[in-house]
C-alpha cells in the first residue's frame, strides 16, 4: 500500500517548527491531569446498571432488565412490540449460551423471517439487513455513563445489523458494563501495545439516531435506527 | 466552495446578517440551547477545568510532535491496507481524489459532513469530472439543495427555518408533506437511503485519527457517516493534518470533550472507528481505503505564536457564546469557519488581505476563551491579529492613522486640550436636544446613527475638580 509525498510534507513541518525532523524517541508524556479515571470509579456492577438505566431516559432508549432464563421471553416481547416481521442478528456464540438459537428457531416457525449473519453470503447480508425491521446484537462492552453499546465488528457481525433496520435491540450481559469510554479505550490501547490488531470497524452506539439540524429541534430517528431497546441480562 | 463565502464586502455581509430577523432569532435561540447543553454537561462532570487542562496538554504535545505522529499514522494505515496521500495544497488533494474516483470508476459519491472538504472545494472538483456528489448530513443536504454555504460548523443550516426547508424540499425533490421537522427528516431518510445503497464511493472528514493504530474516528448523531463508511466499496477520508492523537486513550478524552462542548451530550449517538480496509470475509466497510492528509496553509501557523489555533477540535463552543456571532450570523464572516475561531484561523489560512476585518468582529469579552475545551486563548490571538494588522501590515485605515497622529499632537499640548474641552459644549450646541445628540456631525455620525450621544457637561472635569477642591477647604 502506498504512501505519497510524505517526506517533503513532514520535512516542511519540521522546518516550520525550527527543528530537525522527529522520527523516533517521542514519548507520550504522563499527563498532569487525569480526571477521566475518577468518573464512576469504585461502583459495583449493580450500581452501573442503575447509572445505565437513568441514562437510557436521556438517550430515548427503552431499558429492560432480566435474568438469563427469561431473556428469550423478554426479547420475544420486545420484538412483538416493534411488530417485527424480519429480523437480522450477528453470528455470535452467545446466541447459544443464552438460548436464543432456540428462540430464533421458534420465531422462524411462527413466520418471522430471522437471518443470522453468514459471512459466506457476502453482500446478500446487507440486502437482508436493509429489508429487516429489527437488528439485534449483543454488546461487547457497555459504557454506563453515556449509555453506550460497544460493538467490535468482524466477519460474523456486520455493521449493517445495528444500522439499517428501523429498530435496534442490544442485549447487554451485566458483566460487559464498565464506567465509561476510558475503560474501553484503555483496553484497545493495551491490545495494540501487546501486538494485537484492532478490528477494522469498531462502533459506539448510544441510543437511536437523531438530529437537531432543523431549527435546533431534536428529531429522534434519522438515517440509523428510529427506536432502540437495551436489555440488561444476568450473565450465564 | 473554498474558505471564502458570500459577498466581498464585510460591511455588506454584516448588514445582511443584522437585517435578517429570522436568522438572528434562530441563532440566538440555538446559541442558548448549545450553551446550556455545554454548561450542564460540564457541571455534571464536576471537574470540567481539569478536563480542559488535560485537553490542552494532549493537543500541545501532539502538535509539538506533529511530524512524528503523522509518520506513525501513515505507517499504520498502510499496514492495514490503506493508501495515504499527503497534500500540500487544496489542488493537490482534489487532484488525487479525482484520480482515485476515476480509477475506481466512481459515478456517485456519498459524503458525510466535513469542513475540510468545504475548505478545499472538493465537491466542485468532483462535479468537474462528472461525478455526482450527495451530502448526507441532514443540514448539509438541505444546504446542498438550496445551494447555500454553511453558517455554523456543527449546525450548518442553523440560519434556516422549517418553512424554508420545506420549500426547498418541494422545489428540488417534489416533497409534498408538512413543515414538521419529523416529517422533513423522514423524507430525508427515505431519499438518502437510496443514495447510500447506490453510491460507489464514500467520502468522510475526520474528527480524530489515531497514530498508534492508523484508525479514523467519526463523531455523529444521524448515522450517515456509518452508512458512508459501511456501504460503498471505496472510502476516502480527508483530514486536516492537525486532527490526530497519539493513542486511543487520548482520543477518548478529546471525543468526550468534543461531544460535551459541542452539543452537551456525554457521547453522540455514533462514534465510529475505522482502521484500514475490511478484513477477509467481512462484508461491511471499504475494500479500498484512502486517507488524504491536508496542509493547505496550516503549516504556516506551526512554530508561530498562533500555533495553538491548530489545537482546535471544531466543537463550535466559541461560536455558541460569541455576542458578535449572535448578531451578525455565520455568513457575515465571509469564511466557512465563522465565529471567534474563524476570525483567528481564516486570516492565518487565507491571508490578511481578504479577511482583515475579522479580528475586529469581536468584543474581546473572552467568552470564547473561557468556553474552549482545549483552552485556546482565542481573544488574545484576536488582539495579536489586530496589532499585526495595525502595525506590521500597515493595513489600518489611512484616515484613522492621520486622525491618531492629530489626536496625539492635540492631547499632548495642554493648552489645546484645555481649550477644546471647554469649547466642546458650545461647538456641539446646534446638534444638542435635551442634553443628547441624536444626529451628530463628522466622526459622531456613525455613533448617533444607532444611539444617542450625551452632550458634553457644562463644566469640564478640570474646572469641576478645581472648584471642588476650593469648596472642601
Amino acid at each position: 500500500m502506498a504512501i505519497y509525498q510524505r517526506e517533503s510534507f513532514l520535512n516542511r513541518l519540521a522546518d516550520r517548527m525550527g527543528r530537525a525532523r522527529r522520527t523516533e524517541a517521542v514519548e507520550r508524556p504522563k499527563w498532569n491531569h487525569q480526571p477521566q479515571h475518577r468518573v464512576l470509579s469504585g461502583l459495583s456492577q449493580d450500581d452501573l446498571v442503575e447509572v445505565l438505566e437513568k441514562q437510557c431516559a436521556v438517550i430515548h432508549t427503552v431499558f429492560r432488565q432480566t435474568s438469563s432464563s427469561s431473556l428469550a421471553d423478554v426479547l420475544k416481547e420486545v420484538i412483538a412490540s416493534y411488530g417485527g416481521k424480519q429480523l437480522i442478528t450477528a453470528k455470535d456464540a452467545r446466541n447459544e449460551t443464552f438460548g436464543l438459537d432456540q428462540l430464533y428457531h421458534q420465531l422462524r416457525a411462527d413466520g418471522v423471517e430471522t437471518h443470522v449473519w453468514e459471512a459466506e453470503k457476502g453482500k446478500e447480508n446487507q440486502v437482508i439487513a436493509e429489508r429487516a425491521d429489527i437488528g439485534i446484537t449483543f454488546s461487547d462492552m457497555t459504557l454506563a455513563e453515556s449509555g453506550t453499546v460497544v460493538l467490535f465488528h468482524d466477519k460474523n457481525h456486520g455493521r449493517s445489523i445495528s444500522l439499517l433496520p428501523q429498530n435496534y435491540i442490544a442485549i447487554i450481559p451485566k458483566s460487559t458494563l464498565v464506567p465509561r469510554y476510558t475503560q474501553m479505550a484503555e483496553k484497545v490501547h493495551r491490545q495494540i501495545e501487546s501486538g494485537q490488531a484492532v478490528g477494522s470497524y469498531v462502533s459506539l452506539i448510544t441510543g437511536p439516531s437523531n438530529s437537531a439540524d432543523i431549527e435546533m429541534k431534536l428529531i429522534v430517528g434519522v438515517h440509523g435506527p428510529v427506536h432502540a431497546t437495551y436489555i440488561v441480562v444476568e450473565d450465564r | 466552495m473554498g474558505i471564502k463565502i458570500g459577498s466581498p464586502s464585510f460591511k455588506e455581509r454584516v448588514q445582511e446578517g443584522v437585517e435578517n430577523e429570522f436568522m438572528r432569532s434562530a441563532v440566538s435561540s440555538a446559541q442558548g440551547r448549545f450553551r446550556n447543553g455545554r454548561l450542564n454537561a460540564a457541571e455534571e462532570l464536576g471537574n470540567w477545568e481539569e478536563w480542559r487542562s488535560l485537553g490542552e496538554e494532549i493537543r500541545s504535545h501532539t502538535l509539538e510532535n506533529l511530524d512524528y505522529y503523522l509518520e506513525q499514522l501513515s505507517e499504520q494505515v498502510a499496514k492495514r491496507g490503506g493508501h495515504v496521500f499527503f497534500a500540500e495544497t487544496a489542488e493537490d488533494a482534489n487532484r488525487y481524489i479525482q484520480e482515485v474516483v476515476k480509477k475506481r470508476d466512481g459515478k456517485k459519491v456519498v459524503k458525510s459532513k466535513s469542513m475540510v472538504t468545504e475548505e478545499i472545494s472538493l465537491n466542485e472538483a468532483l462535479e468537474e469530472v462528472g461525478v455526482e456528489v450527495v451530502e448526507t448530513d441532514l443540514g448539509e443536504w438541505i444546504l446542498q439543495l438550496d445551494e447555500e454555504p454553511p453558517s455554523h460548523i456543527v449546525a450548518p443550516a442553523v440560519h434556516m427555518n422549517k418553512e424554508q426547508i420545506r420549500d426547498t424540499f418541494s422545489e428540488k425533490k417534489g416533497y409534498g408533506a408538512s413543515s414538521q421537522p419529523e416529517e422533513l427528516a423522514l423524507f430525508a431518510r427515505e431519499q438518502l437511503r437510496q443514495e447510500f445503497l447506490t453510491a460507489d464511493i464514500g467520502i468522510t472528514g475526520c474528527n480524530f485519527a489515531v497514530a498508534e493504530s492508523g484508525t479514523v474516528t467519526l463523531v455523529t448523531n444521524e448515522g450517515n457517516a456509518e452508512m458512508v463508511t459501511a456501504l460503498p466499496d471505496t472510502l476516502i477520508t480527508v483530514m486536516g493534518m492537525e486532527r490526530l492523537v497519539p493513542t486511543w486513550e487520548e482520543m477518548e478524552v478529546l471525543v468526550s470533550l468534543l461531544t460535551r462542548a459541542a452539543v452537551g451530550q456525554k457521547l453522540t449517538s455514533y462514534i465510529t472507528s475505522i482502521t484500514g480496509t475490511r478484513l477477509d470475509g467481512e462484508v461491511d466497510g471499504p475494500e479500498a481505503f484512502h486517507l488524504v492528509i491536508v496542509d493547505n496553509g496550516r503549516s504556516k501557523i506551526l512554530g508561530t505564536e498562533f500555533q495553538s489555533a491548530l489545537h482546535c477540535i471544531r466543537c463550535a463552543a466559541c461560536i455558541n457564546v460569541c455576542p458578535v456571532y449572535r448578531h451578525v450570523g455565520g455568513h457575515a464572516y465571509g469564511s466557512i469557519y465563522p465565529g471567534p475561531i474563524g476570525a483567528v484561523l481564516t486570516p492565518l489560512l487565507d491571508g490578511y488581505e481578504d479577511h482583515q476585518e475579522l479580528p475586529y468582529a469581536s468584543t474581546l469579552c473572552a467568552a470564547c476563551t473561557d468556553a474552549c475545551p482545549v483552552k485556546i486563548p482565542l481573544h488574545e490571538h484576536l488582539i495579536r491579529h489586530r496589532q499585526i494588522i495595525a502595525e506590521e501590515q500597515e493595513r489600518g485605515p489611512k484616515t484613522e492613522k492621520w486622525m491618531m497622529k492629530g489626536y496625539a499632537k492635540w492631547a499632548s499640548t495642554p493648552a489645546a486640550y484645555k481649550m477644546s474641552s471647554k469649547m466642546a459644549r458650545t461647538a456641539l450646541k446646534p446638534w444638542t436636544r435635551d442634553e443628547y445628540i441624536s444626529n451628530g456631525p463628522g466622526p459622531l455620525k456613525g455613533w448617533t446613527e444607532v444611539r444617542d450621544f450625551p452632550a458634553p457637561e457644562k463644566e469640564n472635569f478640570r474646572s469641576w475638580f478645581k472648584n471642588r477642591k476650593k469648596g472642601d477647604e
